[in-house]
């Protein structure tokens, strides 16, 4: 717009980009016309970040970072305080909801391909932003210093004592005593409201301008920026306001009514929100029967049970967690979009989702044998997905695909017949163990995995990608 | 080289020197805010022995006290739970205390511990830090039954620890419980935190 704004806003234009940053963020930021449901989640997250702000402000009005008070001022702020009960419903429902939102939001990305170039440093600032979300989330289950609390975070802190020579060191230096204690509360409150909150808050800015810097990625992964019209905007574009504003207020509508529910109805969430042993205060004589990390931690938690080794435990774990920053570099192929993807990238994709649900499953449940065995096999084929997409970036040969079948194949069968002796049936100097049956027959789950991915490969109708259209479809 | 009378090398080595040295400086000034997050002078004093009387403790009996608000436990060994050590060897991962960062001297024995009735043990367990349950009757159904001669059992994660605290195999903790360190000052009164020999000293 040429024209000069005027009266109160062009006295601010005048001094502030106030105009300019609504045009270049908002009333002339051109997003693809096709975006779609899994769309939504972005803004909501935004929409939760909000929420988990403002209800925070006033839950900090009321708490006390005091181990001799913490456990009682939450049931102050539930009872005594006017509208208590709701703000920290809201604000502990918040927490499930942001993390049930920021995985759809992440998961978008592998369907659609929205983290490959241009579009790399977008994905790393989300990645940034899910570990300050987890860490923010961890120190904040401490703080109403109930038995969970307590002990929840004793197992946590207690995995740096893993590290080789430092490891004591560090979690001495993280607890600021030798237990969890009072000072370990006070500083986890402090970084809780004002350090990790801060760090947020940026990342998030550097997401949204990574973002508005190369455009939108869209279900069909075209770049609408290539094709612009007589005007210079792009022909698949629409301004994001006032479009996707309206559409994302739908979404927000829909949202609220969900976390409504939530809030009023089921806040513990049959103690998957909030966990039964939290009402009791912390006690360091008295573990709970059985500690499980609140649910959106579980699927990570249950690749480090599933190896014996602590430290080996703790370095799969963060591996787990690690490879995601490396998606932009493990999927490198060139069609974005999951529509043009072959059918056995689907496959793969699918594959990924229920292994990711089956770990987060299996974290929440006691240790058994089986579960122990299916820990290891899920956490194996949450690994080889990572190759996997890998291996999808391009026409390999038959002897690649058998070749690293074989090779992986081999690879778990030796940890296997290492870990568990489970060759015993041709040895008898080695006792067999107990669970020798469960070994053998839980390893066709991996084997079952590598064939149709690997294997499959074989046909091409299976394996190939489809072609790009030029523009959006509608 | 100089460019409208400027020294361009000269000022590529001031800025570089400048920020050597700001940035040595910077990296300096962190220290005091990551040392005030270690344990606090309060919490090292929190570290004084404390004196447990076992005189009214029966046989088989478990009581817990706090030394450096780790769990302590004291247990009074029946002759049957002292016999149950000797032959759990072939189960055990550490059978004979060679782990010397578990106990002190003096525990570096079967019993762990300097009378083979009294066990004193920090009551968390090696894995990851919970404090397991005491299970001290031979038996229990869902411990292995017969082949479960009493011990401790950790819920958390599975790990299992013999009447001695000596950890079993194929269990995720993989160290044995620590042993504090401790003396007698009488027959029925045990100071923790400090040996014998750092006593006298």
């Amino acid at each position: 717009m040429s024209a000069e704004s005027q009266g109160l806003l062009g006295w601010i234009d005048a001094r502030f980009p106030l105009s300019k940053m609504w045009k270049k963020h908002l009333s002339e930021y051109y997003t693809p016309k096709n975006f779609n449901f899994w769309y939504f989640f972005g803004s909501l997250a935004l929409l939760v970040l909000i929420i988990q702000i403002l209800s925070g402000i006033f839950l900090t009005m009321h708490y006390k970072p005091d181990a001799e008070l913490a456990f009682a001022s939450v049931e102050h702020i539930m009872r005594d305080v006017n509208w208590g009960w709701l703000i920290r419903y809201m604000h502990s429902t918040g927490a499930s909801f942001f993390f049930i939102v920021v995985y759809l939001h992440m998961f978008r990305g592998l369907m659609y391909g929205s983290f490959k170039n241009p579009r790399e440093l977008i994905w790393i600032f989300g990645m940034l932003i899910y570990v300050a979300l987890m860490a923010e989330a961890f120190m904040g289950y401490l703080l109403p210093w109930g038995n969970m609390s307590y002990w929840g975070a004793q197992v946590i802190i207690n995995l740096f004592n893993t590290i080789p020579f430092v490891g004591e060191a560090i979690s001495e230096w993280i607890r600021g005593d030798f237990v969890i204690s009072d000072a370990t509360l006070n500083r986890f409150f402090s970084l809780h409201v004002i350090a990790v909150p801060l760090v947020l808050l940026g990342l998030v800015v550097g997401h949204i301008l990574a973002l508005h810097e190369v455009g939108s990625n869209n279900p069909d992964g075209v770049e609408i920026k290539k094709i612009k019209g007589t005007d210079g905007t792009p022909v698949d574009g629409i301004p994001f306001h006032p479009y996707y504003t309206v559409k994302d207020i739908f979404g927000a509508v829909v949202f609220l009514a969900i976390f409504s529910v939530v809030v009023f109805f089921v806040p513990e969430m049959y103690g998957y929100f909030l966990e039964h042993a939290n009402f009791d205060p912390a006690n360091p004589f008295n573990t709970p029967d059985h500690i499980a990390p609140i649910w959106y931690f579980t699927p990570f938690y249950t690749v480090l049970r599933a190896i014996p080794n602590p430290f080996g435990g703790f370095l799969a774990m963060g591996l787990a967690i690690v490879v995601l920053f490396f998606l932009p570099w493990i999927d490198r192929n060139p069609v974005k979009s999951i529509r043009y993807r072959s059918f056995l990238f689907k496959v793969n994709l699918i594959i990924f989702a229920i292994t990711f649900i089956i770990l987060g499953y299996l974290g929440l449940n006691p240790v058994t044998p089986l579960y122990q065995l299916l820990a290891l096999r899920f956490s194996e084929l949450y690994f080889l997905f990572f190759f996997v997409l890998w291996a999808y970036n391009k026409p390999r040969s038959m002897m690649f695909w058998i070749g690293s079948f074989i090779i992986i194949l081999s690879g778990f069968t030796l940890y296997d017949v290492y870990q568990s002796g489970a060759l015993c049936f041709y040895n008898m100097y080695v006792e067999c163990p107990d669970n020798i049956d469960l070994v053998w027959i839980t390893w066709l789950i991996p084997v079952v995995y590598l064939t149709i991915t690997l294997l499959l490969p074989f046909f091409n109708r299976l394996a190939s990608e489809k072609k790009v259209p030029a523009r959006v479809t509608l | 080289m100089a460019k409208n009378n400027i020294d361009y090398s000269r000022r590529k080595a001031l800025t570089g020197s400048a920020a050597i040295v700001g940035g040595i400086g910077a990296v300096v000034a962190t220290w005091p805010f990551v040392s005030s997050m270690n344990p606090s002078a309060s919490a090292l004093a929190a570290g004084a022995p404390v004196e447990v009387d076992v005189s009214k403790m029966e046989p088989g009996q478990l009581i817990h006290d706090i030394y450096r608000r780790k769990p302590i436990w004291i247990i009074r060994r029946t002759p049957e739970m002292v016999r149950s050590l000797s032959y759990l060897t072939s189960k055990l991962r550490d059978p004979d205390s060679k782990n010397e960062a578990q106990q002190p001297v003096f525990a570096q024995n079967q019993h762990r511990s300097i009378t083979e009735e009294f066990l004193v043990l920090i009551g968390i367990c090696t894995h990851l830090g919970c404090s397991p349950e005491f299970r001290p009757n031979a038996g229990a159904k869902d411990l292995g039954g017969a082949s479960w001669p009493g011990g401790f059992y950790c819920a958390c994660h599975g790990s299992k620890f013999d009447l001695a605290g000596r950890v079993y195999k194929n269990v995720p903790a993989n160290k044995n419980l620590e042993v504090p360190k401790y003396h007698f000052l009488s027959e029925k009164r045990i100071l923790i935190g400090m040996t014998q020999e750092e006593a006298s000293a």
